[in-house]
């Protein structure tokens, strides 16, 4: 095992308190220990006795196997690698790791698909992956009552296979395919919020193991009501706690009926400002609309020679409706006149399943686009979100920014919710353009939180927005959070250095 | 064009199963393992639907042969589109014995009884991947057949289809009536709604037994045994270029 390397990615503490971070940061050589005496020790006894329960299969040390672990699609942090990786087949099994790691002090971080955008899985502080992803089953199904319980290795996409021969289907799109149980600690959202909720709206109880092992439901063992009013809400405390808390191995969804008929369109507009502005009066004419979604000038470029399209190069807008054939058809009207009035150009439909999907896709996409587009670079992605009358200012001083900055900086997203991202492209060896990348995420940031919006809107604040969460919450906000974290894992194992510190 | 169309669904176990070998070698394990419609005739009834909904064809009859539990597919079927269901019953060793020729049969018979226009089937099922039943229907009947379609458009009493083959795409043009096989680009099939599944309860689903057709079930082949292919050995690292080469002879690689 090594204990110390040479590292050119090293990150930098000072830089996480500039923005979101997304990107490999060049730094000057230096000889750093990965971790101290202690730990290493602890984890050679710790992996003996996790042997004996798991068994040779479930456990691994290997370098490339613990790189893996440690990293998602978010910044490559090189210095943050687990010490050990292991793969509990049950509650049980993961109730037993737990309770070993917690007689050693030894970190623990779950771990799911690694498809999230924060880091959230990397060890700041090492210790222990514990890669849920063999529990895998489906274990409570109840189409009529529109609920389905399910194991972390289960994922969307698997899912929504396995309802939709029942004419059901799990809405919530966060983009990736990622665990149903990953999605809920991460509160994830995605492109059908603005109709169907986040993961908050959708969860309606979590099996939790805590980090000495005790095991336990966030709304009573089983249960699947609709609603409740017993107690605290539990379940919505673990729904976002980005690992810190506990491991989710049980979540239970509503789930919904498939729509019968989906159409999606795209509109282009002469502005950003009108494009936002049909959005807003979109919502206010309380059309049901499934998806709205921004794509801007410099993003539908990019689209268009990446995807091999032929949409017009202007601020546009996805949308997608969803219901039965006269419900699309009066809304797909109405939104039609409101996008005239706003400037907007004629509606292009998409009906058919392959037709609908490539559009999605290419919106889905999007973050590889900007990246392939621009061949070497990386990018910051920002995740604000703010109300949504706030929205249209927000953008259009950001651009301005932007192009003031000669960034290049897409602009996109759910703007039916009042959260965008923007990814700022930067070229990894011009340390002038990454600066000048962090600069406009943080005035981005600052600018969203003074208009009473969150840093992160779906991404979660992981490593690098930890500088904000004090001021968008305050420090007795930060205090009541840092108070129910010493409730629920008082030794600090469960993904130590996510979120907030410890002091 | 008001034609009639004959689709062709087959039962199988759903692609995301893991298979298992029955510890006895007979075959693989079935019993409690998810079965769905095979994914190459979701694309066909899909592309009667669309049919249908262009008015080019009037009615969607869609078949299945097989244990009891084929309504469930036939359902499916029916809930995406199709008008009506028939289902020939076939369980147990019987069913294990079943060839691409006797279905094959089956749809001849069916073709000629329903006054058929076309018939549609996946180019192949997920289990056996014969990729045979369409072009035997075809001998069968003595009708013309455009397989692995990619792209089908209806023009006055034939059809024109963009077939994939190895060499690329090929373009025919099929009188009717005729034999089409659904290759995997011929379009997304929908997803079956809530409504719709409600809505196929209704819709009837005769049943009729291989003797009504006048086909022959009796087995043709025997399987011998059926085994899982073999488990991955353990790779070994070796020192040098030379050790690699010893390794190799030792192994009667070389």
């Amino acid at each position: 095992m090594q204990c110390f390397f040479i590292s050119r990615f090293v990150f930098n503490n000072s830089l996480c308190q500039t923005g979101s971070l997304r990107y490999f940061h060049y730094s000057r050589f230096v000889l750093q220990s990965t971790r101290n005496h202690q730990l290493v020790d602890k984890i050679k006894v710790l992996k003996q006795n996790l042997i004996k329960v798991l068994g040779k299969d479930g456990i691994s040390d290997s370098e490339t196997i613990c790189r893996q672990h440690s990293r998602d699609e978010g910044v490559e942090r090189n210095d943050h690698i687990v010490d050990l990786v292991v793969w509990p087949k049950s509650t049980e099994e993961c109730s037993i790791i737990a309770s070993i790691c917690y007689e050693k002090k030894v970190p623990m971080i779950p771990f799911g698909t690694g498809t999230g955008l924060e880091s959230g899985v990397c060890g700041v502080h090492g210790g222990v992956s514990v890669d849920m992803s063999k529990m895998n089953k489906i274990v409570d199904f109840n189409p009529e009552d529109f609920d389905v319980t399910v194991q972390p290795g289960v994922t969307r996409k698997g899912l929504n296979h396995f309802l939709k021969d029942h004419g059901l289907w799990f809405p919530v799109d966060p983009g990736a395919d990622a665990s149903l149980c990953g999605m809920t600690a991460t509160s994830a959202s995605g492109t059908n919020a603005v109709r169907y909720g986040t993961m908050r709206e959708n969860v309606l109880n979590t099996e939790i193991v805590l980090a000495d092992g005790r095991v336990f439901w966030t709304a009573g063992k089983n249960r699947r009501s609709k609603k409740s009013s017993a107690g605290f809400n539990l379940t919505n405390l673990f729904v976002g706690s980005e690992g810190s808390l506990g491991f989710i191995t049980k979540t239970t969804l509503k789930i919904y009926g498939i729509p019968e008929m989906m159409a999606s369109a795209v509109c282009a507009f002469p502005t950003v400002k009108a494009a936002v502005d049909m959005c807003v009066q979109v919502l206010q004419s309380n059309i049901p609309i499934a998806r709205i979604e921004l794509m801007d000038d410099v993003a539908m470029e990019m689209c268009n020679n990446h995807n091999k399209l032929n949409y017009e190069v202007a601020p546009t807008l996805f949308l997608e409706f969803h219901g039965t054939e006269e419900s699309v058809k009066s809304q797909a009207k109405f939104a039609a006149e409101i996008a005239d009035y706003n400037g907007g150009s004629q509606f292009h439909w998409a009906y058919e399943t392959e037709e609908r999907n490539r559009l999605w896709k290419a919106r889905h996409d999007i973050y590889w686009t900007v990246l392939q587009s621009n061949p070497g670079c990386r990018a910051i992605v920002t995740d604000v979100c703010v109300p949504i009358t706030c929205l249209p200012d927000l953008i259009a001083q950001t651009k301005s920014d932007i192009q003031k900055s000669g960034i290049i900086g897409p602009c996109l997203g759910h703007v039916g919710d009042g959260n965008f991202h923007s990814f700022l492209v930067f070229n990894p060896s011009e340390p002038e353009e990454l600066k000048k990348a962090e600069q406009l995420a943080s005035r981005l940031t600052k600018r969203a939180l003074d208009l009473n919006g969150t840093c992160t809107g779906e991404h979660g604040i992981g490593i690098g927005k930890m500088a904000y969460l004090e001021k968008e919450i305050g420090p007795v906000g930060l205090e009541m959070m840092k108070s129910i974290k010493r409730t629920f894992d008082p030794h600090w194992l469960m993904n130590p250095g996510k979120i907030f510190s410890s002091e | 064009m008001s034609l009639r169309i004959l689709v062709g669904v087959k039962r199988v176990i759903d692609y995301a199963v893991k298979i298992r070998v029955k510890p006895d070698k007979s075959g693989v394990i079935t019993e409690g393992v998810k079965h769905s419609m095979n994914p190459f005739d979701e694309i066909a009834i899909e592309e009667a639907v669309r049919m249908k909904e262009k008015k080019i064809a009037k009615e969607i009859v869609a078949f299945s042969c097989g244990p009891a539990q084929c309504q469930e597919t036939l359902r499916t079927a029916l809930a995406m589109g199709a008008d009506r269901g028939i289902h020939v019953e076939v369980a147990g060793p019987q069913y294990e014995t079943l060839q691409p020729l006797h279905i094959s049969k089956m749809l001849a018979k069916l073709a000629k009884d329903e006054q058929i226009d076309i018939i549609i089937v996946g180019k192949q099922a997920i289990d056996d991947d014969c990729n045979q039943t369409a072009q035997m229907t075809a001998a069968l009947l003595d009708w013309p057949q455009a397989t692995s379609a990619s792209k089908i458009e209806a023009k006055d009493g034939s059809l024109q289809v963009v077939r994939e083959i190895d060499g690329g795409l090929e373009t025919i043009k099929v009188k009717l009536p005729t034999v089409v096989s659904a290759d995997l680009r011929l379009n997304e099939p929908r997803y079956a709604t809530l409504p719709n599944i409600m809505k196929a309860k209704k819709k009837p689903i005769k049943k009729l037994t291989p003797k009504d057709l006048g086909v022959d079930v009796s087995p043709r082949i025997q399987i011998v045994t059926v085994e899982e292919p073999p488990v991955r050995l353990a790779g070994a690292k070796v020192e040098n270029v030379d050790m690699v080469v010893e390794k190799l002879k030792a192994l009667g690689h070389a």
